[in-house]
């Protein structure tokens, strides 16, 4: 018995005719993706109308960047800059004084956002992942509900219980509205993976004694890190992206401004000066950019683990 | 385990800090909101209750009902275009050709970048006299003079909506693309042995399967359009002469510009129950949705 099923697998390990063509097919291209060539074209013309929408008032952007006041306030248009310059790379440091402060104050508000919103989003995701309670799943609908309301709409509250606070016109008034709005889908996403999780792990841990806060920081934590990853990378960019209304209302003193309110004051001058508005624009987003080019594949799982069924 | 009554106290210990945090931060300015929208308060500390006063101002005086139209037509617009383009851009970038992860990456910006920033720019591509697309668009020949795409109420309907478009365009791509991966390939070779051609392929194996995706994504979608807030009030603060002024810019302008706390409560509660609506319909759609993937 044993001899026929050695033959059997040397000839599998060993025949080329077994082994080849599965290489080759992963090699070469399947027949079904090959297309020909004005099929090509037409792809590379539509992804290119499709990048140009998306990336225009980039291009534009820097290319305005580039242009000198002169150039820019005079008519016919050109797209390209000539003797362009990076005077206002050097100008606009003087023109919004604060505004390195205004970069600083994105990221700090946007890194404070991130650290509350895991430590409250860890213990509920594994609390709703977990345990049965009584309401469990009207709490649950009920946390994402929040997320169907903006805080546009509850501005004139909000602002109430800032004053109350004693928060108007400090970091805290930015912070701690950005995070409310975002634990919601935070639980969510994070539960989702934290389901993933065998529940035998916990199981084990109890039979051999552990506690359960013991269980949650040594079983769960070091098994959920790369989903607290994904949630934290998703909190930074919606804290990062959607910092305006909140900043806008509820504080008032030029040296806590994010960067996009730091910049609307600039914006609503009589004259705008579009050039260094731009290059400013460009020095603020670009630590963002290059981070984001490193962890999309984060962002994707995110955005797709987020908004999946239950 | 997970049912005794230590494990129940437990699970609600670790859920306290976030049920806290949600009740003190949303529901409890919810609950304000609806009781403000019964009084007359304004910026003096006290105020009284008016009844239905509010609701009656905002409904006869004014043009309440043209601005509820007026952004769920806003609204629909930029959904649908959405989804038509996130869905153009997912099938383009799902073509087995080079550099599909490069492409990937060059989606993401505006949805990376503060939205506030990216509509910064926009408001400089739609400068009438020097901006890039009236600026192109007289260099082609394609209009006689400059184009002001701000300073006109239909343009500015749709310039705006071609703005919300574009902030919202990589999410629903990239959301479409990895829903579109997910779907086996056997299916797609089974098709393409039995000689069906790609149009065919993605309009009877794609977009069935896809249609959780596509419902989903319309609705988390509907309602961000419809709360949607910083590019109106960046591009044209509703202007010009209210033709851009949705819901949501309505409200603040009655609520922040004009100090009237009481009649933008009202408002807001009017914002509160279109959202529910929708709400209800997202809750009942996954339902659906995940009832059907059971069979």
């Amino acid at each position: 018995m044993s001899d026929v099923a050695r033959t059997e697998e040397i000839a599998a390990v060993e025949s080329p005719a077994l082994v080849k063509p599965a290489s080759r097919v992963r090699s070469a291209k399947p027949m079904i993706d090959r297309y020909k060539w004005y099929e090509v074209a037409s792809i590379y013309l539509g992804i290119a109308v499709f990048l140009f929408f998306v990336l225009a008032p980039f291009i534009e952007g820097f290319l305005v960047s580039l242009k000198p006041l002169a150039q820019l306030f005079s008519t016919p248009y050109s797209f390209i800059p000539k003797n362009g310059s990076f005077d206002a790379y050097v100008n606009m440091w003087t023109s919004v004084p604060m505004l390195g402060m205004h970069i600083f104050n994105s990221f700090f508000i946007s890194s404070v956002v991130t650290l509350i919103v895991i430590a409250v989003v860890v213990p509920a995701a594994y609390a709703f992942a977990r345990f049965q309670f009584p309401a469990s799943g009207l709490m649950l609908a009920g946390f994402l509900a929040v997320n169907m309301f903006s805080g546009a709409v509850l501005l004139i509250p909000l602002f109430r219980l800032m004053r109350g606070f004693g928060m108007l016109n400090t970091y805290w008034a930015m912070i701690v509205p950005g995070a409310a709005f975002l634990i919601p889908s935070s639980i969510f996403l994070l539960r989702t993976y934290m389901l993933r999780i065998p529940r035998e792990l916990d199981e084990a841990a109890w039979v051999d004694g552990a506690s359960r806060l013991y269980t949650l920081r040594r079983v769960i934590l070091p098994l959920a890190m790369p989903g607290i990853v994904v949630v934290a990378i998703m909190t930074f960019i919606g804290a990062y992206a959607q910092q305006f209304i909140f900043a806008l209302t509820f504080n008032s003193k030029t040296e806590y401004m994010p960067l996009p309110v730091g910049l609307f004051a600039f914006f609503g001058k009589q004259e705008v000066q579009w050039n260094e508005l731009m290059a400013a624009s460009f020095v603020g987003i670009l630590p963002v950019m290059i981070v984001i080019v490193f962890l999309q594949r984060y962002l994707v799982a995110g955005l797709t683990a987020g908004a999946v069924k239950q | 385990m997970t049912s005794s009554r230590s494990a129940v106290t437990f699970a609600l210990l670790l859920l306290a800090p976030a049920l806290i945090y949600i009740l003190t931060i949303v529901a409890y300015p919810l609950v304000d909101t609806i009781i403000l929208s019964f009084t007359n308060a304004a910026l003096r500390p006290t105020y009284d209750f008016v009844g239905w006063a509010n609701y009656q101002r905002i409904f006869t005086a004014g043009n309440f009902t043209e601005v509820i139209i007026r952004t769920l037509v806003w609204t629909f617009f930029s959904v649908s275009i959405k989804m038509i383009i996130g869905m153009c851009g997912a099938v383009l970038l799902n073509a087995a050709v080079p550099g599909q992860t490069v492409f990937r990456i060059l989606t993401m910006p505006p949805w990376i970048v503060p939205m506030a920033i990216g509509i910064y720019m926009w408001a400089w591509m739609y400068n009438g006299n020097f901006g890039m697309i009236s600026g192109m668009l007289q260099n082609f020949g394609l209009t006689n003079g400059p184009v002001a795409f701000l300073a006109y109420g239909h343009t500015a309907f749709w310039a705006t909506i071609v703005t919300d478009v574009w902030i919202g365009v990589p999410m629903v791509t990239i959301y479409f693309l990895a829903s579109m991966q997910s779907i086996s390939r056997d299916l797609y070779e089974a098709a393409w042995t039995d000689g069906a051609g790609r149009f065919y392929r993605w309009r009877r194996i794609t977009l069935p399967l896809m249609l959780p995706a596509i419902v989903t994504m319309s609705l988390l979608s509907l309602i961000a359009t419809f709360n949607s807030f910083d590019i109106i009030y960046i591009l044209t603060n509703g202007g010009p002469s209210g033709q851009t002024t949705t819901m949501i810019i309505d409200t603040y302008k009655t609520a922040m510009g004009s100090r009237k706390y009481g009649e933008g409560a009202a408002r807001a509660v009017v914002i509160c129950i279109f959202v529910s609506i929708f709400c209800l319909v997202y809750f009942r759609a996954v339902r659906k949705l995940s009832q059907g993937e059971v069979k």
